[in-house]
């Protein structure tokens, strides 16, 4: 297609397409990608995080079939303070994966509410920092009280 | 069982009513066959897990001293229910399979090479099998009547 380009678009090597709107102060800025790239990441994240803790967890969990004593010597690992901090990480993770997961179904299912991606991104990030704010409160107290701290 | 999953057909840009943010709706959605059934199943039991595993988390590590207060003995009491049980066993099916499948798709998109692909995969498919035995043989013969006087 016969375009005009300007010359330092060609400089940075980027060919520009007609059919995204990108602003022409991006150019040669940094690259920040769309809220749906980013939220693409963290789901992937999280869910990789959550299923390798999940191997983790079935294991330790089958040992209470072994008996109190060794049961408790392992749930004892969950009482420090090191491993609660991954603890609030695993939380998160479970919430930010529920939460961002509803936000792909309210798209896959309902294809319309795709136009309102930035907001609906802006929402669900905002609901999941909200929901997150009293959980960071209870467990950075449990967190603090096993540290020695409270 | 589809080992040998085929490349994803590259999201063409949808344009016109419907069309998403900036003309694009993201990756497609699978046409037919397994994939199509992999991603419905990955919806089902997400919703499923919005209940289960979000209920798991807050009741076993946020609300009521958390992990601070499990041991043998609150195990014990707890699966002393068949409903949690039920719950837990649900919870455990449903997270590995969810799981493992997620990790599928991962592998899809990182292991280029078939053989390595597929070695992956069936190490990440075995390990969910081994769990799976696992998790439910504790949880539907656990009895905490063999050691009286721990709870």
């Amino acid at each position: 297609m016969a375009r005009t380009v300007p010359s330092g678009e060609l400089a940075l090597g980027c060919q520009p397409r007609n059919d995204v709107a990108k602003r022409k102060a991006d150019i040669g800025t940094l690259y920040r990608g769309s809220p749906g790239q980013w939220s693409w990441l963290a789901h992937r994240i999280t869910g990789i995080a959550v299923i390798l803790f999940l191997f983790a967890h079935v294991v330790d969990t089958a040992v209470v079939g072994w008996g109190p004593e060794a049961y408790d010597r392992v749930v004892a690992v969950y009482h420090n303070w090191v491993v609660k901090l991954l603890e609030l990480g695993l939380v998160a993770a479970v919430l930010y994966h529920a939460i961002n997961g509803v936000k792909i179904m309210l798209f896959d299912f309902w294809p319309a509410t795709t136009r309102y991606m930035k907001p609906l991104s802006v929402a669900s990030t905002g609901l999941f920092l909200l929901s997150m704010a009293p959980i960071t409160w209870i467990m950075g107290r449990s967190i603090l009280r096993s540290a020695g701290v409270l | 069982m589809a080992v040998e999953t085929p490349e994803r057909s590259p999201s063409s840009p949808a344009r016109g009513p419907g069309a998403g943010f900036l003309g694009y709706r993201g990756r497609e959605r699978p046409a037919g066959g397994f994939e199509l059934w992999s991603w419905l199943f990955m919806r089902v039991s997400g919703v499923l897990l919005l209940v289960l595993a979000v209920g798991h988390v807050l009741i076993m590590h946020v609300v009521d001293e958390g992990v601070d207060r499990v041991d043998f003995g609150f195990v014990a009491t707890r699966w002393g229910s068949p409903f949690w049980r039920t719950w837990d066993w649900a919870l455990l099916v449903l997270a590995l399979i969810h799981g493992i499948n997620g990790l599928r798709v991962v592998v899809q998109d990182y292991v280029r090479w078939p053989g390595a692909r597929l070695a992956v995969n069936m190490l990440f498919y075995s390990i969910g099998f081994i769990l799976f035995v696992l998790g439910t043989v504790v949880v539907f013969t656990f009895d905490p009547s063999k050691w009286p006087g721990a709870v």
